[in-house]
């Protein structure tokens, strides 16, 4: 049996640095995006202030881009590092597309990254051009493998255990890359990112223009991210991941318990808006409802119903007694009773496999769990619900939020007078935090949600684990914590150093910073006339 | 078309070989690169100069070392897993140097300040000379056989603790790897930038070439002579349902010899090893680097091949329960889960390689102390 105090440190330690990498990831899926369109109207036209743009967010994009990359070797390695028995026991399915995304998304990723920096010089303006798109379309297909993979994770459909090997085996690959789960997460975590970029891009032109510097250069970089993030809050929220949440008991849980749902309603059932949700009690306290919303969301329709915790925790209860005579089968089997008749059994108790595993906590031979153990696993079997109620609440109002400011934003400045709404500028100025609250949030739900399982029915948090020590942990995660916070500092001192300097960093001898102190325009010569044609 | 299972098993070996030596040709070039910064780069712009010979290359390079993990993540899911937990603290210990190059290589020169320029200086030396070394401790590891066994559920439990990893023959093999990716290193700064630092490049290649053509005739000599082999005394069919529990295996004396006994043409491999070193230093001492980067390349390759080449069809031997032993017949994913990757990566290398060689010939050039100077804000 696996120490407690260590799983719940390597949980830990992959939370954190999981989510520290998620403070990167998003801005570089959408800002990459945001260079193509900003170098692909300097190629149209021929203007330099787009190729300056370009240039610029460039760079912040590059301070970004190297913390991502620091970060994900990270991931890459802890699979095994910290949840061995995890790698073992679904490397034939999960390995598969994390191997994919090397070979085709990392590569064309940080092949071309290094050429989008210091290529300016030796590529014609076309081929430039296309080094940033690759880069762009690098790092999205690498959010859709690994995407491919967490789906799997949620909903691990396309595999089957085997007992010989004592493992998942993939039994259809495309049903890996189809699952509808990893194609309704690849849209809404892409979606979100280039919303991060467009408000990151959006709070600091902001800033210009409150601060009367670059007024072109702002303007223009204001009108690129507000129409980009406009169209992808609305794909973000329109196409959010409710429709994913159908399907598979993971799926089930999780929807429930962010809507703290503990019984089964009638159809359309109430949403939640507030409330105190325990797991002790299994209740909802002081709760305010709003009829019919949460069937209207969740399931589209006026006759399906939502199923509440406690439903779902007496089919759990089914399955891990089911699981108990799978647990027991595979050890006559592995232990040389390999007959027909052993098989025959193992056969048909093996889909509740996982549910037996979910005993392995408190016997070593969930076989022999008592009635006690298995209401404590049947317990175990739904997520801690607050924090999920609270966290899904979270995201969606700074979802919301960001969608009011875009269309205000998109709306002021078609009509051209975006500069003059200080108060909208301000806005979004500090709301630059707001995009990443969103993702850290739905990550939290996305894989908070998902427990106790690492593989949605499959395999149990529990004992995922690599087979290590406190100790082991502590030392780890202290290093982590650590060395993240050191780089996260470094990383803040140069994007704030950088934003702050603005265009100027690129030394043309065009920007606010290299005029000379007696003109007081937001313009210098050269960029005057563009300013003036902008206003024909 | 669907391969045979024990055709791809091994197929998978020589796949994952070729990722190895991928990454040490490219991305263990920049690493040798790094290690050499703070000692070939004099003043902050010869540095640059240095830094900017494998500046737009580097990320991709590393790929190979992200992708060589993934891979054995996808093919060979027991080793990967009981190899980085086992591990735990080495690989931890490689992983945050790893940390300091992706900084370290962005950052640097976007403050102009000597003490922030020169710790990232130190760190990408860090970046650079720690893996190395650790990658070459944890091969030396495997071919003493590493103190781990599998229970009845496959789950992996290593017995044995960190400091034991650093023992005498594999930090031997630490050298061997951090020596051979210096002398590639060297050549390749050669090549790439102009008097005075392609001058003590040149130096550096007969040094560290010399020092390295020892350590791997040492670590040779003392394979054979001071360290068991593993042999499979009895196992399964080679396409049979891969369990690494159904096979006998004995700690042998010269059983690392065996392969090389039974099929003598693999000795070409350490000999492309001691050759390539050879090759690249005389050809690089008389000012041929472009030549001499060919053969340090194959040199690499020769003194990888020549530890995977002895140990096959070992991957992750077991020393204190040699049964348990991760071998390539067994430790590997299912047929469909090899071939869907093979296809994958006959699709994806050749692409890899066509647009890698686009972008080495797009930037090729000597890297000269003017050009940083002219190019202060774009350059790294």
């Amino acid at each position: 049996m696996l120490d407690s105090t260590m799983i719940e440190l390597s949980r830990w330690q992959f939370a954190s640095t999981a989510m520290y990498h998620f403070l990167f990831v998003p801005l570089t899926l959408g800002l990459s995006w945001i260079l193509v369109i900003m170098e692909s109207v300097y190629v149209m036209t021929g203007r330099e202030i787009y190729r300056d743009m370009t240039k610029f967010w460039g760079k912040l994009f590059g301070i970004n881009f190297a913390l991502g990359v620091t970060t994900g070797l990270t991931m890459e390695f802890q699979f095994g590092t910290n949840w061995a028995y995890y790698s073992h026991y679904v490397g034939d399915v999960f390995g598969a597309p994390l191997a994919i995304e090397g070979l085709m998304a990392f590569f064309l990723e940080s092949t071309f990254i290094g050429l989008f920096f210091l290529g300016w010089e030796r590529l014609s303006k076309r081929q430039h051009l296309m080094v940033t798109f690759l880069t762009a379309v690098g790092s999205n297909f690498s959010a859709l493998w690994i995407l491919v993979a967490n789906g799997w994770m949620q909903n691990p459909v396309g595999a089957e255990f085997s007992y010989e090997t004592m493992r998942m085996e993939m039994t259809n690959f495309m049903d890996v890359v189809l699952n509808p789960v990893a194609q309704v997460k690849f849209v809404h975590t892409v979606a979100a990112g280039y919303v991060t970029a467009s408000m990151f891009v959006l709070g600091i032109s902001a800033w210009y223009m409150l601060k009367g510097r670059d007024l072109a250069f702002a303007k223009r970089s204001f009108s690129v991210a507000v129409g980009f993030g406009l169209a992808s809050i609305l794909s973000v929220i329109l196409l959010g991941d409710e429709s994913g949440y159908e399907v598979g008991d993971v799926q089930k849980v999780k929807l429930a318990a962010i809507e703290a749902e503990w019984h089964t309603e009638e159809p359309p059932a109430a949403f939640t808006l507030y409330g105190r949700p325990s797991n002790e009690d299994e209740e909802t306290h002081d709760a305010i409802k709003i009829p019919w919303m949460l069937g209207l969301i969740a399931t589209r329709s006026l006759d399906q119903e939502v199923q509440g915790l406690k439903d779902l925790m007496h089919e759990h209860e089914v399955r891990i007694r089911s699981g108990m005579i799978a647990y027991e089968y595979l050890e006559r089997l592995r232990g040389g009773e390999d007959t027909p008749a052993n098989r025959a059994v193992f056969e048909e108790h093996k889909d509740d496999l996982g549910y037996g595993l979910l005993l392995k906590p408190y016997i070593d031979n969930p076989a022999e769990a008592t009635e006690a153990q298995i209401q404590l696993a049947v317990k175990d079997s739904i997520p801690e619900v607050a924090p999920l109620f609270w966290s899904f609440r979270v995201m969606v109002g700074a979802g919301v939020w960001m969608l009011l400011l875009l269309v205000l934003g998109f709306y002021f400045n078609a009509k051209r007078v975006i500069q003059e709404k200080r108060w909208l500028l301000r806005l979004f100025l500090y709301s630059i935090p707001v995009p990443w609250i969103a993702a850290e949030t739905g990550w939290f739900v996305a894989e908070f949600g998902r427990q106790p399982w690492a593989i949605g029915e499959v395999l149990p948090t529990s004992i995922a684990a690599s087979s290590l020590t406190v100790n082991d942990l502590m030392i780890s995660l202290t290093g982590f914590i650590l060395f993240y916070t050191l780089l996260f500092m470094i990383e803040m001192f140069l994007m704030f150093k950088f934003a702050r300097l603005g265009p100027s960093s690129l030394h043309t001898g065009r920007y606010h910073h290299e005029r000379p102190a007696t003109s007081s325009a937001g313009m210098t010569p050269a960029t005057a006339p563009q300013q003036q044609r902008e206003s024909d | 078309m669907i391969l045979d299972y024990e055709v791809l098993k091994f197929i998978w070996w020589v796949l994952v070989g070729v990722l190895f030596i991928g990454f040490a040709v490219t991305d263990g070039m920049d690493m040798g690169v790094g290690t050499l910064l703070p000692f070939l780069g004099k003043s902050d712009s010869e540095r640059r100069v240095i830094i900017n010979t494998v500046g737009p290359h580097w990320d991709g390079n590393q790929v190979w070392l992200i992708t060589a993990a993934g891979a054995i993540f996808a093919a060979w899911p027991l080793v990967y897993a009981t190899a980085f937990s086992g591990f735990y603290f080495a690989m931890l210990l490689a992983l945050f140097a790893l940390f300091f190059r992706p900084v370290g290589f962005d950052y640097r020169s976007k403050i102009d300040n000597r003490h922030w320029r020169n710790a990232w200086d130190w760190g990408l030396f860090i970046g650079g000379a720690v893996p190395a070394l650790v990658f070459g401790i944890a091969f030396g590891n495997l071919l003493q056989g590493v103190p781990f066994h599998l229970d009845n559920l496959l789950r992996p439990y290593y017995t044995g603790g960190f400091f034991g990893l650093l023992n005498p023959f594999a930090l031997l093999a630490g050298l061997v790897s951090l020596g051979m990716l210096v002398m590639h290193a060297a050549v390749w700064l050669q090549l790439r930038t102009g008097e005075p630092i392609a001058g003590r490049a040149k130096r550096m290649v007969k040094r560290a070439g010399l020092f390295t053509i020892a350590a791997f005739a040492l670590a040779g000599l003392w394979l054979t002579l001071g360290i068991d082999g593993y042999q499979v005394s009895a196992m399964p069919a080679l396409d049979a349902t891969p369990n690494p529990l159904t096979k006998q295996v004995e700690i042998v004396p010269y059983a690392w010899l065996t392969n090389y006994a039974t099929h003598p043409w693999t000795l070409l491999f350490p000999l492309l090893g001691f050759a390539g070193l050879g090759l690249a230093i005389l050809l690089s001492q008389r000012d041929r680097a472009g030549l001499g980067l060919v053969a340090s390349s194959l040199g690499v390759t020769g003194i990888i091949v020549t530890a995977g080449a002895a140990m096959f069809p070992f991957i992750m031997p077991s020393s204190t329960d040699p049964n348990s032993s991760l071998i390539v017949w067994d430790a590997v994913s299912s047929h469909l889960t090899l071939t869907v990757m093979f296809w994958a990566a006959m699709i994806f290398v050749p692409l890899i390689l066509m647009y890698t060689t686009w972008t080495y010939t797009k930037m090729w050039r000597r890297v000269t102390v003017e050009e940083i100077e002219a190019q202060d804000h774009l350059a790294y």
